[in-house]
This record gives C-alpha cells, structure tokens and sequence, in this order.
C-alpha cells in the first residue's frame, strides 16, 4: 500500500512541491488552561494534538494545543462557552502570520460594502438591512448568507455564533466593522 | 458528461448524485430541489442555463449538505474516491467544500485513473485545497476573484484570511500576483480572474482582459464568481477551447450583469435569468467585443 502511495504520489503534477501546513496553534496563559481547553476540545470530538510551542511564539507556556485551522471560528467557539480562550491563534508553519486585518470599504451612495480579507458584507445604509454577502470560499458562506441576508444588522445572527471556518470568521470581522461604522 | 461537485447550506441534504436541472429559480437532482441563491446552486444554474442555450445535455451533479461542518463535504470526497475513477466524467468543477488536503489528495489520486483524464476545473474551498496541497498545477483552470489570487500568490498563506499584508489584492497589480502565483506553483494551467476587468492568464502571464459592461454594484452581489465559473465549465464541455471559453464566459457574465440592472442589493438569481439574453448577444458577434469603445462601459462608483 505504501508502494502504491508513492507510485500514485509521483503520478501528481508537482511530487517536489510541499504541502502548506493547514493546522493552527492556540497558545494559552498556562499549562493547566492548556490540559483544560484539551479536555473539552477531545470531549467535542475536535481533532487536536497538545505539542511543544514554535520559539518564535513561546510566551513562558512549554505547551500549545494544534487544530485544523479551518475550524478556528468553530474551536474558539467552544472554548468561549467553557471559559477557556486562547490568548493567541497562528498558523502551525508560520507562527508570525496575521490575519488580513485591513477593512477595505466602499460607498455604492445608498449601499455601504465592508470586506475584510475575502469576505464583503452590504448593508442598506437607511434601512440598516443586509443586502448581500459576497466572495469567500468555505461551505458556510453560502450558509451564513442565506441566515443574514434581507435580515437588520443588529438582528441578524452574527457568523460567531453560526459560522464555523476561517471564511466565517473573516465575516464577522466585515460585521463587527459595519456595526462600527452604521450604529454608533 | 459536465460534473459540477459541491456543498448545499442545508446540514439535512444528503449526499445526492444525478443529472441536475433548473425550473422556477430552483435547482432539481434525483427528488430533491434547491433554491438558487449563491455557492454551488448558483454555479449549476448559471451552467444549466448555458447548456440548455447551446442544447447540450444536462450536466451531473453531486452534492451534499455542509454549512461549514465539513461532513457534508468528507461524504462527497468518499463518494468521488470510490466513484470517479470510473465515471467517464469529461469536466470536472469542483467548488465549495471544506478545504481538506488530505481528501483532496485522494480525489486527485483516484481521477489519476480515470481512463480519459477530464479538464479539471477549481474554484471556492477546493480551490483553496489545491493550492495548499500543493498540487495546483495538476488542474486545468482556477477561477479565483482578486483576494483569491492574492492569496494564490502568497506562498505561505494557509487560507485566504492569513494572506500577508504585504501581498495587496488591488486590481492594478494583478500582474505580478499572476506571476508570483505561477512563480511558486500555486496556479492551474490557466487563471480565470474575477473582478472590475477579468483576466485570463496562463504561467506566460496576461494573456487577455474583458473590461466591459462595467458594473461596480457587481462587486457586492454574492455569486457573481460562482455564476462565471459555471459558464466557463459549459462552454469548456461544449467543445470550446480554454482561451475562448474564459474570454466568452467572461464577456457573458458581465453582460448578463449589466442585462440586470444590478444595484448592491441584486440577488444573483437576476443575473443567471439574464445569460440566456448574453449568450444570444456574445455568440451572435463576428468580431471580439471592442473593449475601447464599448456603448455599455460605465465607470461610475454608483450602480
């Protein structure tokens, strides 16, 4: 079967091409929070491994707790309900990545569109109502559109709570930048 | 035979497989219907509408419902591993799912023996896991929108929202994220980029733009992208060249666009009614559209 793997490996495309990493890091205050958050994430069925931290990110902590980073919206979601946030979220290869966290804004007159990383949130300015929700990737998109849209800013549900990827997290970025701009 | 592979925001939708057809602004597979709103339901009615025009056959479908769980996409992945290889597929476009390196592997594994290989097209989620599994050139097309190609371009970008800052995805330099993207082997044998122009380009660089019908509130509408990746995914079934088919589709999204009448708060089911109409008006011209002097270029801020 390994044979097998390796043949079919070198049939791909790129076989001298490596992967990126796709897991993140949740870093925490201190080890007893990390065996904690490691508790309740097993308990939700979450794929997670407790692993030494990247020196570029040790903060005195000797243990973090790696996920698929996919599911970030949905991890830190559940550590939230059991008190347990992480003080820091990165990628697993480059522990010094950020998040996109330039808002890029655009006034259509009676519409106003916020985008944060690949996702963009529009609102009708008078009405305070979501018009459309545009661009990311992952399948709560299309979900969390169909949730928002023709809803009131501040009624609609907000993609913290409903969304569960990286493209969900991103709208709540757009959403929190929107109530910013429109609500206060 | 056309298969268009992807998730429903629905968590009830099981995985579903068949020809897929559009009545009423809703999609039809086996005995279930979908609304067309946007995501994949949008990028099956766009190519439905695109091959009832040419009279093409329906296209295939599989599908299963996600809203952002992933199981809904780990069913379609386990079906395509078992299935593909001897499905006698010609296109493939694949489109939201749950980005999952591991899955795509296997999928790309068991379409490597497929007796034809298919013309391999990636957009949305699984776009995303092509490029991180690092196998980005063992597809045909990707139809990534600017913030797509910026993270396409950034070697070490996970997901399109830890994309660096330094990598900016303004129209303008589409160019040198082209080339980064190809420079790093992050990008299919051609690029169907999305936004104010559209770009085709291949590992060469630019190789044609489509700037007309220029609608700004285009931007806002969500499913804009999944419709042009339909189109394209049809005419590409239909026997049209590569080149020609993301130029055509291109020019047929924006026209069915402007066909609208969009504002910001347009639903993309508007649009997907209008491509039969920008179908008939692209195909019937002789000569290219004369980006220069377009009647219907606009360039106004407000839709």
């Amino acid at each position: 079967m390994g044979f097998l793997n390796f043949f079919k490996r070198s049939l791909l495309k790129s076989p001298d091409k490596q992967p990126i990493p796709i897991r993140g890091i949740l870093v925490f205050e201190n080890t007893s929070e990390v065996i904690r958050a490691e508790n309740i994430l097993k308990k939700n069925g979450r794929r997670i491994k407790v692993m030494g931290p990247p020196p570029e990110i040790r903060t005195g902590c000797d243990l973090v707790i790696e996920f698929p980073l996919i599911e970030e919206l949905n991890i830190l979601r559940v550590l939230k309900k059991a008190d347990v946030s992480p003080i820091k979220v990165v990628p697993v290869d480059n522990p010094l990545l950020q998040p996109v966290d330039l808002f890029q804004i655009k006034d259509f007159g009676e519409y106003l569109m916020v985008r944060a990383a690949n996702m963009k949130l529009t609102v009708d300015k008078k009405r305070l109502t979501v018009v459309n929700i545009s661009g990311g990737g992952c399948p709560d998109v299309p979900y969390l559109a169909g949730e928002m849209v023709g809803k009131s800013l501040q009624g609609a549900p907000s993609p913290n709570e409903i969304g569960h990827t990286l493209c969900g997290y991103a709208l709540q970025l757009a959403c929190e930048e929107m109530k910013r701009r429109c609500l206060h | 035979m056309l298969a268009l592979i992807g998730t429903i925001p629905d968590i009830t939708f099981p995985v579903v497989k068949g020809e897929v057809s559009l009545k009423n602004e809703k999609i039809y597979i086996q005995d279930r219907s979908v609304p067309v709103n946007r995501g994949t339901a949008a990028l099956i009615a766009a190519a439905v509408k695109t091959l009832e025009f040419l009279g093409q056959s329906f296209p295939s479908a599989c599908l299963a419902g996600d809203i952002g769980l992933g199981e809904g996409s780990r069913s379609i992945y386990e079906s395509l591993v078992r299935e593909v290889g001897c499905s006698g597929f010609t296109t493939i476009a694949f489109h939201y799912l749950q980005p999952d390196v591991d899955w795509h592997n296997r999928v790309l594994f068991a379409i490597n023996d497929m007796a034809k290989r298919p013309f391999l097209i990636a957009d949305a989620g699984f776009m995303y896991a092509a490029k991180m599994s690092g196998q980005a050139e063992a597809y045909d097309l990707f139809t990534p929108d600017m913030g797509e190609l910026a993270f396409l371009a950034d070697e070490k970008a996970p997901h399109p929202f830890y994309t660096r800052g330094f990598i900016l995805h303004e129209e303008n330099l589409a160019s040198e994220l082209i080339t980064r993207a190809y420079a790093h082997k992050n990008a299919a044998g051609h690029l169907l980029v999305k936004g104010k122009e559209d770009y085709l380009a291949n590992h060469e660089g630019i190789l044609d733009s489509v700037n007309t019908h220029i609608k700004e509130a285009m931007e806002a509408i969500g499913g804009t992208g999944d419709t042009l990746t339909g189109i394209v995914a049809a005419l590409l079934e239909s026997g049209m060249e590569i080149n020609e088919a993301a130029i055509t589709a291109a020019k047929v999204n924006r026209l069915a666009g402007y066909k609208a009448k969009p504002t910001p708060a347009t639903q993309v089911i508007e649009i997907i009614n209008q491509i039969p109409s920008a179908l008939s008006d692209i195909l019937a011209m002789d000569q290219p559209v004369d980006t220069k002097n377009d009647l219907f270029l606009e360039t106004g801020t407000n839709a």
